[in-house]
């Protein structure tokens, strides 16, 4: 794995954010040739979806040439809902860019037979090519996606029901209420996210420390699905510095001693703009 | 039969580069319209999976609900009191003109006049949807004739009646036909006045309180018998008074029918109430004040002679009375500079006079689905502001009806 650690959230946003961005560029899509790209939701990602709308009002990156798909989405909840992961997309992403909105998948958590909206939702992504990039983040409790402690680690989009973790650290966003967060979710599996060819996991906060450190540090184990990867041939983990609190200083020297590497997949960043 | 319709492939238009007025605060959101109407750009983009067929750049300029003026008695040399053959003529002049000031829809207003000018009048002004030809027409205002002899303010004394006889049976014939009416100010200490409000709030016609000596007692009556309007708070009716604060009183008065609240007409001409007057009304009851203009046929026009209703009123820069008197007789301030001033004096937040042009005129007249806000699904009637609430531009249903001059071109 590549663990590129930055000072701090914002850095670690930015980061990530020019990774994306030149990933897009080299590929050099068009109409023939899109590039895809798995998201996440929550609030880890925000900073970086905000650096790559401001890359997009520059005129650097245009997404008319990328499909998305989401990671998940909650079930039951209309999908209008403020918390809802659609209303998530369009307002911190969808609506400040240039995407088809043909191209933007995310799963129907409304649908009338969730499991065939899983199965259809894994037959897109192999009609689009499979995942270039897949971005994620990392629960407290070490998930990928909603892949929740004790899910498969090759398993496939499916319905699966929250941990008490997650619905407690998403009770922020329901008024601190616990009976208003919905308990079952539609997610991309593990199994899913690994098919990637490339796969990022943004990691940023002290709270989730010791997830981190369960991640990579110890073995592949089905309680901390995030583990998974390190079995990925491209995995990067973009962390900043309070996320790595729990890790081991040599694991953390060692990869800031990489910077330098780390850094020329950023610098120079790419431009969509004629003459660069 | 197929049941529902398809997605309508009517043009999407995006106003992008602007801030909306919605939910009280100025947001940073772009505004979509299709087909006169405001638009979901989240249920277009999951549902039909479309973008804007069109943007529009607002320059970074404010987006308000389109003013509604419900007090107006002419303007532009028009007079609505005045029976003409031609009524409809004059009412689509002072439309289109007024387009300029940021009003996309009004109330003409009738003064206290004989029952012939009313049955030759009223059936000449029906309502009428707004658009490039100008400010749509919600209803007409009437204010009077059955009002107070002694606070009849500019109305002609000699007009100036009671019900009492035949309670509503003297309203439809002095009138002639409510049809396009939608307010009716009179005075609730007439006697009989109970049944009138009654009646005519049950057709769907709003009543004001105005031009009246009442006290709080009768005017919290006349509230609880249907009234939810006072016309031009202060002027016409007794001064607060600390033992029987009268009709003004009903801004906070605790005899409010629930889920109810009373609104209230303004004139901020800088003129007719004086600053700290307005101040106090607006910290009293802040979400019921409506900013109307009550402008008389002279709006628009130069200083001098013009008429009023059966009389003959002085113009003198921003202020006009009854000739040869002191009386003040409407004003002359366009809508847009109500609000300015309106904001000025009170330091009120720029939504909150805003809202009180646009969103509070449209509850009073139980219009707020589609008229004075720019949520989704209301009629795309707007105006474009720059930070000084100068308008820029006015829309109808979403087409550009009138644009101010851009300098030096």
């Amino acid at each position: 794995m590549r663990l590129v650690i930055l000072d701090n959230y914002d850095l670690a946003s930015e980061w990530a954010a020019k990774y994306i961005c030149n990933r897009i560029i080299q590929f050099k899509p068009g109409q023939d040739r899109y590039f895809t790209l798995g998201l996440p939701t929550g609030s880890t990602p925000l900073g970086c979806y905000k650096k790559l709308i401001e890359y997009h009002k520059n005129g650097d990156l245009s997404f008319k040439y990328v499909k998305t798909f989401n990671m998940d989405e909650y079930v039951g909840l209309p999908r209008n809902h403020p918390e809802s992961y659609h209303s998530y997309m369009w307002n911190n992403f969808f609506k400040h860019i240039d995407i088809d909105p043909n191209n933007a998948h995310i799963l129907d958590g409304n649908a009338a037979d969730l499991q065939a909206e899983c199965d259809a939702f894994e037959k897109k992504i192999k009609e689009a090519g499979g995942i270039d990039l897949f971005v994620g983040g990392i629960g407290p409790d070490g998930h990928i996606a909603f892949n929740e402690p004790g899910s498969s680690l090759v398993s496939r989009t499916r319905l699966k029901t929250l941990a008490m973790d997650t619905i407690l650290a998403s009770a922020k966003y329901f008024d601190g209420d616990l009976s208003k967060v919905p308990t079952m979710a539609l997610t991309v599996g593990v199994g899913t996210v690994m098919d990637a060819r490339e796969v990022m996991i943004l990691i940023t906060g002290a709270h989730k420390a010791f997830a981190l450190y369960k991640a990579i540090e110890e073995g592949v184990n089905h309680m901390w699905t995030v583990s998974a990867f390190q079995q990925h041939p491209r995995t990067i983990f973009v962390c900043d510095e309070d996320a790595t609190l729990e890790l081991r200083v040599k694991t953390v020297k060692y990869f800031k001693g990489l910077m330098h590497v780390h850094n020329k997949l950023v610098d120079p960043l790419y431009s969509m703009k004629e003459g660069n | 039969m197929r049941g529902g319709e398809g997605p309508s492939r009517a043009p999407v238009l995006q106003f992008t580069n602007c801030r909306l007025l919605r939910g009280g605060r100025l947001l940073r959101e772009d505004l979509w319209v299709r087909e006169g109407r405001i638009l979901d750009p989240e249920k277009l983009f999951f549902d039909e999976r479309r973008l804007a067929d069109r943007q529009q750049d607002c320059g970074g300029c404010i987006l308000a609900p389109g003013f509604i003026d419900v007090q107006i008695n002419g303007g532009f040399g028009v007079d609505f009191s005045l029976a003409t053959e031609d009524v409809g003529s004059g009412v689509a002049l002072v439309a289109r003109k007024i387009l300029s000031h940021g009003v996309t829809a009004f109330c003409p207003t009738l003064v206290t006049s004989p029952p012939e000018v009313y049955h030759k009048v009223l059936p000449q002004i029906p309502v009428k949807r707004g658009g490039p030809h100008g400010a749509g027409v919600l209803g007409v205002h009437l204010e009077g004739p059955f009002i107070s002899r002694q606070k009849r303010g500019a109305h002609p004394e000699a007009y100036v009646r009671s019900f009492e006889a035949n309670a509503f049976h003297d309203v439809l014939a002095t009138y002639g036909s409510l049809d396009n009416v939608c307010i009716l100010t009179l005075a609730p200490e007439l006697d009989r006045s109970h049944e009138v409000i009654q009646e005519l709030t049950a057709r769907g016609i709003r009543v004001s309180l105005g031009h009246s000596v009442a006290d709080l007692r009768t005017a919290e009556n006349a509230m609880q018998s249907g009234a939810t309007f006072i016309t031009h708070l202060f002027n016409a009716m007794l001064p607060f008074h600390h033992r029987d604060p009268g009709i003004v009183g009903l801004l906070t008065s605790d005899q409010v029918p629930p889920g109810r609240h009373i609104f209230y007409g303004m004139i901020a001409d800088g003129i007719h109430t004086n600053p700290a007057a307005l101040r106090i009304a607006h910290r009293a009851h802040p979400q019921g004040l409506v900013l109307v203009t009550d402008a008389v046929p002279a709006l628009g026009l130069g200083n001098g002679r013009h008429t009023l209703g059966q009389q003959v009123v002085e113009v003198d820069g921003l202020s006009a009375y009854v000739a040869g008197t002191k009386t003040l007789c409407g004003s002359i301030a366009p809508m847009d500079t109500c609000v300015r001033h309106f904001l000025q004096t009170t330091g009120c937040s720029v939504e909150s006079a805003l809202e009180s042009a646009s969103l509070h005129p449209a509850q009073l007249l139980g219009l707020e689905k589609h008229k004075g806000s720019l949520d989704f699904g209301a009629d795309a009637d707007f105006v474009v502001l720059d930070d000084a609430l100068h308008v820029q531009a006015t829309y109808i249903s979403g087409e550009r009806v009138w644009q101010a001059e851009v300098a030096g071109q």
